[in-house]
């Protein structure tokens, strides 16, 4: 692994984010446009302050598993991964560099969606603002993980895309946004245990909930964090130098 | 510099297997330092298979491949072959210039290395452009640029000007001349003949197998022909002839 690489990886997929002014738009705005939405359907404060946070939290993952698992595909397919790989770019170097440069992305599509929703749309927001932000980021870093970690299973974007309601959908379904966890069957409940989103979600209620941020915040956050590395480093399993 | 006697390449009993099926059956060759080594045969014979375990990105199933004294696909060659590969892998996202400078700092090689390699390939002017917006012609030599990124001792070219006009032709095939005139190690693909007798070694390869492996003027004199297509269509015969 190598920092210059790995930086200079980064500034590259934001060239190329910077040559494609729709998918930044697209990136940008979406989440915000839903959640004002959001707003207007719900017209009831408390309702809304229940669902914000909910959205806040899926949005910069599900962008992100989309975009990346994407980007490495076509990685793949048009010979750059080859290409790469014949270098003394490391693995990690090309998967950080996604992380680095789509978190740089998410941190934008976060601030923008939080500007909006504690200001225009009156979100109440009882605690400090940080830790809604780094809940946010890590939800980031998991959909980037698992989106490179997924791309290796797909063979064409028509497949990559398929993977999104796979992986998005029943961590939605388990992750206690509908039903409460402790209220599904045993084991829905077991499943729920082990999907990274139902902790991202939890640390979202608790960093909106205001109040002492204890310890079962953190160790949301740790498993969050962790899912994220385990996914990276999945990920980088998939990559290989030598191909048949 | 690694080891700088013995060949640039040493390939002992070399078979590979793509999709089940064995598509390289035991080569064995090596191709000389400072000089262009023609890869000729007809499409499908195994070139670029052949030209990907040279680089160290193919899964082998048997042989021995050295390059520049050291196993293939080690990671002290990582830098010393420049290596373009038949379809343009250059990012269509990004400028050629961007394109360049991102490449050169994977390779740890000097910023201004990209505009000298944009200058080699003829492409100085179009630095600015999208690859996307590139026509087919530019969008290889662009490739061909990154290949040639931070002084490669070898440098590995899969087909390096189909789609080209005979002018830009002639200028690539110059400037392989000259790479090689400065020690550097050239390993070229093409089907087209015509370019083999610019070549200081041929390698023929035909359905996994080679054909032949000399010079050109070697090549003509066993053939009794003037003409290198001619010749290896008699190698063809030949070769039916004593299986």
């Amino acid at each position: 692994m190598s920092f210059a690489i790995t930086m200079a990886t980064a500034r590259r997929i934001m060239n190329q984010l910077r040559h494609d002014h729709r998918t930044v738009a697209l990136m940008v705005l979406v989440p915000t446009l839903v959640i004002i939405l959001l707003y207007y359907v719900m017209d009831d404060e408390r309702a809304f302050s229940a669902w914000a946070p909910i959205l806040l939290c899926v949005f910069p993952f599900l962008v992100m598993f989309l975009v990346t698992s994407i980007g490495t595909l076509r990685e793949r397919t048009s010979g750059t991964l080859e290409r790469l790989m014949a270098t003394p770019l490391g693995k990690f170097d090309l998967l950080l560099g996604y992380g680095i440069a789509f978190g740089v992305m998410a941190c934008v599509q976060v601030a923008l969606a939080l500007t909006v929703s504690l200001t225009w749309l009156g979100l109440d927001l009882t605690g400090s603002l940080w830790p809604l932000v780094l809940v946010a980021l890590l939800n980031a870093l998991l959909g980037t993980a698992l989106g490179l970690f997924c791309s290796a299973f797909a063979r064409s974007e028509f497949q990559a895309v398929q993977f999104m309601p796979l992986v998005m959908i029943p961590q939605l379904l388990l992750g206690g946004i509908l039903v409460p966890r402790a209220q599904m069957a045993t084991v829905l409940e077991w499943v729920s245990n082990v999907l990274p989103m139902s902790y991202a979600i939890e640390a979202m209620k608790d960093a909106v909930g205001g109040g002492e941020l204890g310890g079962e915040f953190w160790r949301d956050v740790v498993v969050v964090a962790g899912a994220a590395l385990l996914a990276l480093v999945l990920g980088a399993a998939t990559l290989r130098r030598r191909t048949p | 510099m690694m080891n700088l006697f013995g060949p640039a390449i040493s390939v002992r009993d070399l078979r590979v297997s793509r999709g089940g099926v064995e598509v390289l059956h035991g080569l064995t060759f090596e191709v000389p330092r400072g000089q262009v080594t023609g890869l000729l045969g007809p499409s499908g014979c195994g070139k670029t298979t052949l030209m990907r375990a040279v680089v160290g990105v193919q899964v082998v199933a048997g042989g021995e491949v050295t390059v520049l004294g050291e196993p293939a696909g080690s990671p002290r060659l990582r830098r010393s072959i420049g290596y373009s590969t038949q379809n343009p892998a250059v990012y269509r996202d990004l400028t050629v210039r961007e394109n360049l400078r991102y490449f050169a700092a994977v390779l740890g090689a000097p910023k201004n290395d990209a505009e000298r390699v944009m200058e080699e390939v003829g492409l100085a002017e179009a630095g600015h452009q999208l690859g996307g917006t590139l026509s087919g012609g530019q969008l290889n030599r662009a490739s061909l640029a990154v290949a040639l990124l931070g002084d490669p001792e070898l440098v590995v070219l899969d087909e390096p000007t189909v789609g080209l006009d005979p002018v830009l032709r002639q200028e690539l095939w110059q400037l392989f001349r000259r790479l090689a005139g400065q020690g550097v190690t050239l390993l070229v693909s093409s089907h087209v003949m015509d370019e083999a007798a610019r070549c200081d070694r041929l390698l023929v390869l035909r359905q996994g197998e080679i054909l032949a492996d000399g010079t050109p003027d070697g090549l003509r004199e066993h053939t009794m022909t003037a003409d290198l297509e001619e010749a290896f269509l008699r190698l063809v015969e030949e070769r039916g002839a004593a299986a």
